[in-house]
């Protein structure tokens, strides 16, 4: 983002010198016109996000309307409970992050720091849970590819959590398509994680910056646009944990 | 001068002899679209004329020299609408005749006799019901609608023959199907014409079209010796498929006899019409083929069977009737015109049940 | 009367500016970390001229093997990947970013008054992105380049080949992120930084055309993004998305990629016909006939193209149904370019029109454009599709509008803003020349190939029938000649960067803003900021200023 406090060092006119707030770039006329491009450069940013997003969700929908029954059984495979558990901390992290938000809005550098430390742990803690479904999946053999496992579908007996869902047993040509839908579980929980950890990096960049007072002295534009990706990351993670995790749960 | 005019001189006449706007016209669907092509290149060329003209005459009143000062003019609603209602209205007959053209393409008349083309890298084989198998050709009678139905054992490839004006992809994992009559005898070019990797330019070939009476003599010398539906019924006997499609009144599975072009209702209720593509899908996904009534025990075939396999297993099962036995005889005469629905009775050196 | 409009300050006198955007700053790393939109226009410029004649120097082997029906001159290997890289270097290097990254950056912000993008930053990100993925291509192609042909059909492009995919894909995949960052820019800047007066409907035209090319390039490249990374998946680990054994559907790639590569189309030619609004409208002295109707085809343009993208597949086995609405759509998009064409050859109606190169590459455009366009609908119309897919019919349209429509317009745009980019005119006669030999190279290069697309010859063959051998000489003859075609401006343009006559301010008396300041501009473009009361291509609020201007200049050289 280009919307650094910093004063770009430029050789001002005669006609061109002027009164005018720190955080003004030269190349606007006002705050009020810099704020109000910024953010509908952002805005616009996270329009690109949701094709991107887009263009996997609309694969996920066609799959599962051909494959349905695969579907049920792969997502039952899944963990609701880390699931859910991870919706509530993001969820949860996108509340301390509108709280770090109105901190520097406010101009509380203690509470914006507090914030958005909490901030960044409910992330880590998150990526951490994702980290051990993954684990998990791996250990299972469902990690697509070549080493793939049909085995808890064409026998849930083997399986717990077949058959702890009351999973049936899949014909194997259905089964076979399971493997299309952890595809695109990995996928898509993969770029939301790949966000995310993006989103955290700048998160530690922000935090370091608004240690030394630079969000809350009145330019609070770069924090607010993080708010927004912060809260687009988590939106993501609205739609994909009903579409994965709760196909057709009783 | 003289070293240089051969040359030229025999470019030109190469050229001269050779030259051809359109190929030639070898089936019945060609004069239609060349109609439509035709069409096309007019209304193309008037709407170039136009602009062509509307260039150079403004270019020549309004030269500087000639109009040195300009007048300001801000548009005119009614040559707006002119020139939008006008080109809309070219493009929406042409949308229109086109659409019907494509229809025709592929929509195959019910009376179309069936050949199955398998594209592979990097080549066609074609195999004809009667058990005449062709690679890079395709022997077609004249005067008889053709269907082709065709699929890939690898990548995209797209069976194209340029003197009948059709085109169709090869896909893997499903059928297509096109269809043409073809009219006058003779050997016309094949290309794949979608890009499939090393050798895709060599992936040609030829389309003979013979008389209906050169079209028999070509079946009876071609043929393998078994036709595709009794290398079908090999199939069935030797994958096991009778042990539950069987005509016993406590079979596992549905009887298949008549099954192709039936109207089925499957176990989630919905119907389903028994073409190629079902009973294709029904070999290898059979689990969400499912006749109504019967158990979803049938296992798939995906990996066991070849294409060109399932292909037999599907001729096997359009072609019966009753008892499982192939009724089908060797020359497949009763393809021709002629024996339309006559069948004749089974010849010797066929496979019993 | 002079039929020449243009209008140079004294030459005995003239002296470029010493305080410029070139001059203000020195070194390396002034250009390198530049945030001026108009040095990130000239990197650009230098960097796609790069990468234009390396896609050209893979179009010159293409028809060199194809002088001969045998497959002759290069393995069928090596032949397919020469097709590859030429498509894709032409396409994601070369046209993508063509007139937006450099025509654009550099006077998008002049055209509506203001100093700058509304992120500079990310302008030059952008930049670096389109570096970093253009050198990323090279690299594949030198280290043993990539044979899918630029669609990455798959299953081929994912199971059946074993060259650089993947790395290709990568470089498609950032150069991807370079244009959605030059159209974010664009739209939030036309948006928020327009000088006070400036409406929408007195905005220049090439304005209006950038902006619906920026929308497309913000929304469609994302949908490439995707497909490129499933296509990678599908390659690595073999997740089956594409893959008909484990119940994937290897046409839902071809959906996804061209619900991008289509749009994309659009992405390469409005900023073209942008251009050509601007430069019929500066010859002939007259504002462009039915503004609002150019403007509003710009943007009818944008939105219908996101609705057609399955006329690529009309053979592919989708339903006949799909096909009908496709191949309608289609039509309707065409309306909007017939609208175009029509609204600037009336433009020249009435007006004073004076024929320096610009024009005629605009009139070359014009023609050229015409047959591509309706060819266009050739193949939009679902009947013929079926005999002109897939064969050298299409090859000759989109060469007709690509090469013919925008790289035309991309020259017209080059040579009109050349003096206000550089300070210097190039040399008229020369250049009129170079036009006319590029516009005849073209039509029998790409003419002949319509024929041989009818007679049913398919494209991407590396050996032919030889009863089509005449015509693909005929092609590559004009080949050559079209490359001398090309090669003449680089030479010439260099050579007015220092022996071209001074430009001045406005040299073709043009009403842009762009050309109320020195040239070349200043860093911040104008000294003071515009004023804008006057609607566009208001030749009569011109002639006001240049003579209270004479007026003024009456008064000091009497003082």
């Amino acid at each position: 983002m280009s919307n650094s406090p910093a004063i770009t060092p430029e050789t001002h006119t005669a006609t061109e010198h002027h009164e005018h707030p720190p955080f003004l770039l030269h190349h606007f006329n006002s705050m009020e016109q810099q704020n109000d491009t910024s953010s509908f450069a952002m805005w616009l940013f996270l329009l690109t996000e949701v094709m991107f997003f887009g263009g996997m969700f609309v694969v996920y929908m066609i799959y599962r309307n051909w494959y349905y029954a695969a579907f049920v059984a792969a997502s039952r495979q899944l963990n609701v409970a880390m699931g859910g558990i991870n919706s509530v901390i993001l969820i949860t992290s996108s509340f301390t992050m509108t709280l770090g938000v109105w901190s520097a809005q406010t101009k509380r550098k203690g509470a914006l720091i507090l914030f958005l430390i909490l901030t960044f742990i409910l992330g880590f803690v998150f990526l951490g849970i994702k980290g051990m479904e993954y684990k998990e999946k791996f250990e299972k053999h469902h990690v697509p590819g070549e080493h793939y496992s049909l085995q808890s579908f064409i026998n849930p007996a083997s399986d717990a959590e077949a058959m702890a869902t009351g999973t049936k047993a899949l014909p194997l040509d259905e089964a076979v398509h399971t493997e299309l839908f952890f595809s695109l579980y990995f996928a898509m929980t993969g770029m939301h994680a790949l966000h995310m950890i993006i989103g955290m990096g700048l998160l530690l960049f922000i935090i370091f910056r608004a240690r030394s007072g630079a969000y809350t002295t009145g330019h609070t534009a770069f924090v607010e646009y993080f708010g927004l990706y912060w809260h687009f990351v988590d939106i993501i993670w609205i739609f994909l944990f009903p579409l994965l995790y709760l196909i057709n749960r009783h | 001068m003289d070293r240089i005019s051969p040359v030229i001189w025999q470019y030109l006449v190469k050229w001269m002899t050779n030259f051809a706007l359109f190929p030639p016209e070898a089936s019945k669907i060609a004069p239609q679209m060349d109609a439509l092509l035709f069409f096309l290149v007019l209304v193309s060329l008037i709407g170039l004329t136009v602009v062509i003209l509307l260039v150079t005459s403004f270019s020549i009143l309004y030269r500087r020299k000639r109009h040195p000062v300009a007048v300001q003019i801000e548009g005119s609603t009614l040559l707006e609408a002119t020139w939008t209602i006008i080109p809309l209205g070219l493009f929406l007959m042409m949308f229109v005749w086109g659409a019907l053209i494509y229809f025709r393409v592929f929509t195959p008349p019910a009376n179309a006799m069936n050949i199955y083309v398998v594209g592979k890298q990097w080549m066609w084989k074609a195999e004809h019901p009667g058990g005449q198998h062709e690679i890079n050709s395709l022997h077609v009678p004249a005067g008889r609608a053709v269907q082709l139905t065709l699929i890939s054992q690898d990548v995209f490839h797209s069976f194209s023959i340029p003197a009948f004006r059709v085109k169709r992809e090869a896909i893997p994992g499903r059928y297509t199907t096109v269809w043409f009559e073809a009219t006058t005898p003779g050997t016309y070019h094949l290309f794949c014409t979608q890009y499939c990797g090393t050798a895709h330019s060599q992936m040609i070939g030829d389309v003979v079209v013979m008389t209906p009476e050169g079209y028999k003599h070509w079946l009876a010398e071609s043929t393998s010796g078994v036709s595709l539906a009794q290398n079908g019924e090999r199939l069935f006997a030797s994958l096991s498929c009778n042990a539950c499609h069987n005509a016993r009144p406590d079979a596992r599975g549905p009887s298949l006899a008549n099954v192709y072009g039936s109207k089925l209702t499957l176990s989630t209720g919905q119907t389903a019409t028994a073409d190629e593509a079902y009973l294709r899908e029904s070999i290898l996904n059979p689990s969400q083929h499912i006749t109504q009534g019967y158990a979803p025990i049938m296992p798939t075939y995906q990996g066991q069977i070849s294409e060109e396999g399932v292909i037999a297993l599907v001729e096997y099962i359009k072609n019966l009737d009753s008892n499982y036995r192939v009724q089908q005889t060797l020359n497949t005469t009763d393809l021709l015109p002629e024996s339309e629905g006559k069948k004749v009775p089974a010849a010797q050196g066929m496979v019993k049940q | 009367m002079s039929d020449t409009i243009v209008s140079l300050p004294d030459q005995t006198t003239a002296r470029i500016p010493k305080d410029n955007y070139l001059t203000r700053e020195n070194g390396l790393l002034s250009w390198l970390l530049t945030r001026d939109h108009k040095r990130i226009g000239i990197l650009y410029l230098i960097s796609i001229t790069f990468f234009f004649f390396i896609g050209g120097a893979l179009a010159g082997l293409i028809r060199l093997e194809l002088l001969t029906p045998q497959s002759d001159l290069m393995a069928s290997d090596t032949y397919n990947k020469v097709f590859t890289m030429h498509g894709v270097i032409m396409i994601f290097f070369f046209l993508v970013p063509s007139v937006p990254a450099t025509l654009g950056n550099f006077f998008l912000p002049m055209m509506i008054g203001a100093k700058d993008f509304a992120l500079p930053k990310m302008n030059l990100a952008s930049w670096y992105l389109y570096m970093a993925g253009g050198l990323l291509a090279l690299y594949t192609m030198i280290t043993g380049g990539v044979d899918t042909g630029w669609t990455f059909t798959t299953p081929l492009s994912t199971h059946y080949v074993n060259t650089n995919v993947l790395t290709t894909g990568l470089a498609i995949f950032i150069a991807g992120f370079s244009s959605i960052f030059t159209g974010l820019n664009f739209i939030v800047t036309i948006h928020k930084m327009r000088v006070p007066g400036l409406t929408w409907f007195r905005l220049p035209l090439f304005v209006w055309a950038n902006y619906a090319a920026s929308i497309l390039m913000v929304l469609g490249t994302p949908v490439l993004a995707v497909a490129i990374v499933l296509v990678a998946l599908e390659r690595t680990i073999g997740i089956g998305v594409f893959d008909p054994t484990k119940g994937g559907d290897p046409l839902l790639f071809q959906h996804l990629f061209w619900f991008y590569s289509h749009p994309a189309v659009y992405i390469m030619i409005l900023p073209g016909m942008g251009v050509i609004s601007e430069v019929i409208s500066t010859f002939s002295r007259k504002r462009v006939f039915g503004y609002t109707a150019v403007a509003f085809s710009s943007v009818a343009i944008a939105v219908f193209g996101f609705f057609v993208w399955a006329h690529h597949m009309f053979i592919m086995g989708v339903s006949n149904y799909a096909v009908l609405v496709f191949s309608l759509l289609t039509m309707l998009v065409a309306v909007p370019s017939a609208i175009k064409i029509f609204n600037w050859a009336f433009t020249l109606y009435k007006g004073s029109i004076t024929f320096e190169t610009p024009l005629i590459y605009a009139f070359g455009f014009m023609g050229l454009f015409t047959i591509g366009g309706m060819t266009g609908v050739f193949l939009g119309t679902a009947g013929t599709d079926i005999h002109l897919t897939e064969t050298y019919f299409i090859v000759a349209h989109f060469h007709f509008v690509m090469v013919g429509g925008m790289l035309m317009a991309f020259l017209a745009g080059i040579h009109f803003w050349w003096p206000k980019m550089t300070g210097r005119m190039y040399p008229e006669k020369l250049s009129q020349m170079a036009a006319v030999v590029t516009f005849i190279g073209f039509n029998l290069t790409f003419f002949p190939q319509f024929i041989l697309g009818m007679l049913g010859m398919p494209r991407r063959y590396a050996s032919y029938p030889p009863e089509f051998q005449i015509l693909n000489v005929f092609s590559s003859a004009g080949a050559t000649i079209l490359g001398i075609g090309y090669l003449l401006p680089v030479l010439y343009l260099t050579w007015s960067l220092k022996y071209g006559a001074i430009a001045g301010d406005n040299p073709w008396q043009a009403t842009g803003l762009e050309w109320q300041c020195q040239s070349p501009p200043l860093t911040e473009n104008f000294p003071e900021t515009p004023v804008m009361d006057h609607e566009a291509y208001d030749y009569e609020w011109l002639e006001k200023q240049q003579e209270a201007r004479r007026k003024e200049a009456e008064v000091t050289s009497v003082e």
